[in-house]
């Protein structure tokens, strides 16, 4: 729909201001940020910065945890998330997210990347079988798989459990991908193919993905955005922010003097 | 003492022989306690075990006894149970029929309340709730059941025969609505275990999903805690099966072959009540008709056990 220049202009998420409270504990400062459409934005900090909070507003996984309370603006295409209007199951299916741990049900494989659909109203058995296998062609597993789609999701290894989830979030289409350091209980040869996995969704997804690992965030991302006890300190194109950073604190986080 | 310990404790260091020495790994503390430590053990969990065998034991040679006498046959499919008034019968269906009617009922009450009861604990209530509402059950599971009795003689069966003018006033409606009652605590209790075991990292695969909370709880929780749930069902189901003072209370001592519950029943177990307490001697065919009907618990029971394995085992999903 829209050009890549459009997209620059016009960005998918815009986060205004926004302010984050567990309990007394002010978690987000003011943080403003854009994050544009169809490429892969990056979260980068040290631990308890407030990444994954951050994250977590985008698909509103944040509402589970009381306590929270949210001051500000957060907006995907126009339409404020904390607004009445807003279904969080709606938003959900738009925005899926991967976790840290890869957490597959104790399903067979098949009935993992069902669920979503199956959620949703999908009931024809010929509908589920094609959006199984074209889920877990886009997470680069249906190879793997195909044979034992009955199989338990509990025999895979933990890098195909990740696909699988990463596969199992696609099958209900959304628009947006979270991913909370996704590959960070993975091995080197997994975290690469996930990686890869990343740049082909690009083009058809747009990605937010949270990294402990600077040389990631550089490998895959488009952006790259610094947080620093719950504030934000640079957001830029990410070949700009490592290589000509323009806050002194960005630059000692990013050439290993702290985090 | 509190002072001394330190001091002891250097005196073991400065005794203590350097590791070359030939007695380098020698154990000084006590060790005739070492050694005892286990025996005592051992026995303290053998008392429960002979206790168990002496049980088993006694009930199988009393009920061969009792079959040497009364064909097994006529014992398991007779329809009349009248061994203490003549003419003397001895078919235990009608006791059968009564025990499972009020197992029925109290599991059609205890096993849907409890089970709805512990996925509102484990899934929708506030942390503070929970812990308030948890020792609470533990405190009801603990309530005598003659108090309960009681309850359904006084409050349930006047309801009962307010909403069904031809329901007695021993009925198994009755009884087995408050058995049910009874039990609903340690299926809420014990199924919320096993809900709230199930990992975090589940849930929220499910609720990134776009999933609600009820779809959660019903696709991801309590399948995943199924073996568990169906722990407590058992559990239920044989707690009902063996509950004797609500129905001796409330359900009546007529054994009946029928299907209406507002009619008086008896119950195997509360059978056994009243032969126990009657005036039947000791040695007599009457009298070995308890250990009949024990024995038929018993099987009942174990069988029960066997086939909550098997499901447990069949429906497991591992997290
Ligand atoms: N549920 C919660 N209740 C209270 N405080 C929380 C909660 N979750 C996170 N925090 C606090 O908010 C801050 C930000 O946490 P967050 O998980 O977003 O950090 P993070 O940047 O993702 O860290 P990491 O890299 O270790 O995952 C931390 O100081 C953390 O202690
Ligand atoms: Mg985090």
């Amino acid at each position: 729909m829209a050009t890549a220049t459009q997209v620059q202009a016009q960005p998918l998420i815009s986060i205004e201001k926004l302010n984050l409270f567990y309990g007394s504990f002010h978690a987000l400062k003011d943080v403003s940020l854009t994050i544009p459409e169809k490429a892969i934005t990056a979260f980068i900090g040290p631990s308890g910065c407030g990444k994954s909070t951050l994250l977590r507003t985008l698909n509103r996984m944040n509402d589970m945890i009381p306590g929270t309370r949210i001051e500000g603006s957060i907006a995907i295409g126009g339409t404020e998330l904390y607004s009445n209007e807003v279904d969080v199951e709606t938003l959900r299916k738009k925005v899926g997210m991967v976790f840290q741990q890869p957490n597959p049900f104790p399903k067979s494989i098949y009935d993992n990347i069902a669920y979503g659909p199956r959620l949703h109203g999908t009931r024809s058995k010929q509908q589920l079988d094609e959006i199984v296998e074209t889920s877990l062609k886009s997470a680069v597993l249906w190879d793997e798989v195909k044979d034992h789609l009955k199989r338990s999701a509990f025999s895979l290894s933990g890098g195909q459990q990740q696909r699988l989830c990463i596969a199992r979030a696609l099958a209900v289409n959304p628009d947006i991908l979270l991913m909370d350091e996704a590959t960070s209980a993975l091995d080197p040869i997994s975290t690469l193919k996930i990686e890869e996995l990343a740049q082909e969704l690009k083009d058809r997804y747009t990605i937010v993905m949270v990294t402990h690992n600077m040389h990631q965030a550089a490998r895959v991302s488009n952006q790259t955005v610094f947080f620093l006890n719950g504030e934000v300190v640079e957001f830029s194109d990410t070949e700009k922010l490592f290589s000509n950073p323009t806050d002194q604190r960005t630059e000692d986080y990013i050439s290993g003097r702290f985090g | 003492m509190q002072s001394d310990t330190p001091q002891a404790n250097r005196k073991v260091l400065n005794t203590s022989t350097s590791i070359t020495s030939p007695n380098a790994f020698k154990n000084n503390r006590v060790s005739v306690m070492n050694k005892m430590m286990p025996i005592i053990l051992f026995l303290c969990a053998s008392v429960s075990i002979l206790t168990t065998i002496g049980i088993v034991v006694t009930l199988f040679s009393e009920t061969i006894q009792f079959f040497q006498k009364i064909p097994v046959l006529e014992f398991l499919f007779g329809t009349k149970w009248s061994p203490l008034i003549t003419p003397k019968s001895f078919g235990v269906l009608p006791l059968l029929n009564g025990t499972l009617m009020i197992t029925l009922i109290a599991c059609l009450v205890a096993i849907p309340l409890g089970l709805a009861s512990a996925i509102y604990l484990s899934e929708y209530a506030p942390k503070k709730v929970r812990s308030a509402v948890k020792p609470v059950l533990e405190v009801l599971a603990g309530v005598p059941t003659i108090v309960y009795g009681y309850f359904a003689l006084s409050f349930i069966t006047p309801l009962i025969r307010d909403i069904f003018p031809g329901a007695g006033v021993f009925n198994a409606l009755s009884a087995g609505i408050v058995v049910g009652i009874m039990i609903i605590p340690m299926v809420c209790s014990l199924s919320e275990d096993a809900m709230s075991s199930v990992p975090r990292a589940l849930r929220d695969g499910a609720y990134a999903l776009g999933a609600t909370r009820l779809e959660v709880a019903l696709k991801i929780v309590v399948p995943a805690a199924f073996s568990g749930i169906v722990a407590s069902a058992v559990l239920a189901f044989s707690r009902a099966i063996g509950e004797t003072m609500i129905v001796t209370v409330a359900a009546g001592a007529t054994p009946t072959l029928t299907g209406n519950p507002l009619d008086s029943i008896q119950t195997m177990t509360a059978y056994i009540v009243q032969v126990s307490l009657g005036d039947t001697p000791h040695g007599t065919v009457e009298y070995g008709t308890i250990f009949a009907v024990g024995m038929t618990l018993f099987v009942i029971t174990f069988l029960l056990n066997i086939l909550a394995q098997y499901v447990a085992r069949k429906f497991r999903e591992e997290y």
